[in-house]
């Protein structure tokens, strides 16, 4: 387990209540991540983990509570500030899959280019950089219709790093991918996270997984949401209830789930 | 960088092309001038045969001129429509802006037939029949902008678009029921189209209109491409998404509202335009396109004004009937060949 040194919180949220205004989908949320942590939020279907990720994102208001990026409030931040502060990665497909993997990748830096988005020296170097880091500087010119999906992920995740922001929310990066792809973007995301201090929060299923590689988790479960390290919170049994019992069980020892016949 | 191509070669290529159709397109009409004579004039020089001069500095250098603003508004107006709606569908027919404008025409032209009581029948001319068009045409946008800032979903907008259509198209088949034979005709001959009809005067104002048209484009540039990735992923970058929806609504409404309201509904070319661009330059980089569309549009408007006017005999096509019938099949050989429509 590698735990970064603490330098300073990237983003606190505090009894936060999300959903809509009929409908609160979940509260009592309370977690603070440092920079260069990778978190995931985990928890089961309809708990509210991409409502989370889009509330913090600022798609969606908050009921109520506070959510602090480096000590700001969210709202009090222009959407143009807020972009070089937090980027996504959503589940929705691209609009255009006629674009390069390189022109998407450029899209990243529109909050730092002129009125007609000219790249600076700068921008390309950043540009080049991230696509270095996820490993796609053979496909840069490659159409996105012609990708997989793990290289597809890979580029939105390029895009992401590319807009050099304080945060990177990713909705499920993980889905639709086999073991290895999932295993090969979950690693990419921990030492982007660790090598550029980067604070990266994402929503997965991939519970066991998680557990092997994220400094920290939230666990929604309704109630009171625990948040910590994987190890702290096995130790807590937080992993106990979170399916019904008679059909998965979780092993603290090995850190699994197992079916129950 | 890949992203970074100038495609220099491409766009020498279209000028000469663009500028060869607007030769070609004022060399040949109803009476035959030499290509050499044609070619003096429009670089300056005067003739000896004074009505031939006539023909071309009148006639056809303004229709010409006409042709090449209508083919690349429109194109431009098509590109903007797709990239918006994320759909290689749309086009400036699809937001209804072309029936509305119908709409305003059909109802100066048929509505003075039915209540010749108030309106008498010299009151249909050209500059009242622009005035109409364009009256409908932002109205049927001035609807839709209202729907669009009530409705969040592109998609839901564009059926709305579609439906706006399907009303004015009813009300104007609804009119021409109950209206003359001579003022169906005049809605006909409009409907079919025509670059031809417009004086020095109407071709600037024209020109301002569009002008502002593409200015609106341009600075909608960076918007549009953030769109490319969606409407969550634009906001994520900071693209003020209703401030650039209703510039990227308004520049198409002055783009399209305009020709529509000179030169009569114009089909294909915003649809197709811009699917024939992206197979010379193959990017999706605004910057590339937007002059593109627009020089590609004029080139194609240019040959099909030129293949309108039958050289050599006094008879003219409806410019309406040449696009569609070369423009359709360019959409149905590229559905085929790409398998997929991407934009």
């Amino acid at each position: 387990m590698i735990v970064p040194k603490t330098t300073y919180t990237a983003l606190e949220v505090t009894d936060l209540s999300i959903g809509y205004a009929s409908n609160e989908i979940a509260n009592a949320i309370n977690f603070s991540l440092s920079a260069g942590e990778l978190t995931a939020i985990v928890g089961v279907n309809g708990i509210g983990k991409s409502t989370l990720l889009r509330t913090i994102g600022n798609v969606q208001p908050k009921l109520s509570g506070n959510i602090d990026l480096e000590g700001t409030p969210l709202e009090a931040l222009h959407s143009k500030a807020l972009a070089s502060k937090i980027s996504v990665v959503l589940t929705e497909p691209i609009a255009s899959k006629n674009m390069t993997v390189v022109e998407l990748v450029a899209l990243g830096r529109q909050p730092y280019t002129n009125w007609i988005g000219s790249l600076s020296p700068k921008d390309k170097a950043k540009i080049t950089d991230s696509l270095n880091r996820l490993e796609l500087r053979h496909l840069k010119n490659k159409k996105c219709y012609e990708l997989s999906d793990g290289q597809l992920q890979r580029v939105l995740i390029a895009r992401a790093l590319a807009q050099d922001t304080t945060i990177m929310l990713l909705d499920e990066p993980t889905t639709h991918l086999d073991l290895y792809h999932k295993v090969q973007i979950l690693k990419l995301l921990k030492s982007i996270a660790h090598e550029t201090n980067k604070t990266i929060l994402f929503t997965s299923h991939e519970i066991e997984m998680c557990i092997q590689l994220c400094d920290t988790m939230l666990l929604l479960d309704g109630a009171n949401n625990p948040f910590g390290q994987p190890c702290e919170l096995i130790g807590s049994g937080a992993f106990d209830k979170l399916f019904p019992s008679d059909t998965v069980s979780f092993d603290a020892t090995s850190g699994s789930f197992r079916i129950e016949k | 960088m890949g992203s970074q191509k100038t495609y220099r070669i491409s766009f020498l290529l279209l000028l000469i092309v663009l500028v060869a159709s607007f030769v070609l397109n004022t060399s040949l009409g109803s009476v035959s001038i030499p290509m050499s004579a044609t070619l003096h004039t429009v670089f300056g020089g005067s003739l000896d045969n004074d009505s031939w001069e006539y023909i071309i500095w009148n006639y056809r250098i303004p229709k010409a001129f006409t042709a090449s603003v209508v083919g690349g508004a429109l194109a431009l107006s098509g590109l903007l429509m797709q990239t918006l709606f994320r759909n290689p569908l749309a086009g400036p027919f699809v937001l209804g802006i072309s029936s509305g404008a119908s709409l305003g025409a059909a109802l100066l032209i048929m509505g003075s037939s039915i209540f010749s009581g108030i309106l008498t029948l010299g009151w249909v001319n050209d500059i009242s029949l622009a005035i109409a068009a364009s009256a409908g045409s932002f109205l049927v946008l001035l609807a839709v902008m209202v729907v669009a800032s009530k409705v969040k979903d592109t998609m839901a907008l564009l059926i709305i678009g579609l439906m706006f259509g399907s009303i004015t198209a009813a009300v104007v088949s609804v009119l021409s029921y109950f209206t003359k034979a001579e003022q169906l005709q005049q809605f006909v001959y409009w409907s079919f189209g025509s670059v031809g009809n417009l004086s020095w005067p109407q071709l600037w104002l024209l020109l301002a209109i569009i002008g502002i048209g593409i200015v609106l484009s341009i600075l909608s540039i960076k918007a549009l491409n953030a769109l490319l990735l969606g409407e969550n992923y634009a906001r994520s970058l900071g693209v003020p998404l209703k401030k650039s929806r209703y510039t990227v609504i308004l520049a198409t409404g002055l783009l399209a509202g305009s020709v529509t309201a000179f030169a009569g509904p114009i089909a294909f070319v915003g649809l197709a335009v811009p699917h024939l661009t992206r197979q010379l330059f193959d990017t999706t980089e605004h910057k590339i396109l937007v002059p593109a569309v627009l020089m590609y549009g004029a080139i194609l408007m240019l040959l099909c004004d030129t293949v309108a006017q039958l050289p050599g005999s006094a008879n003219v096509l409806p410019i309406n009937a040449i696009t569609s019938i070369l423009g359709a099949p360019v959409v149905i050989w590229l559905l085929v060949r790409k398998r997929k429509m991407v934009f």
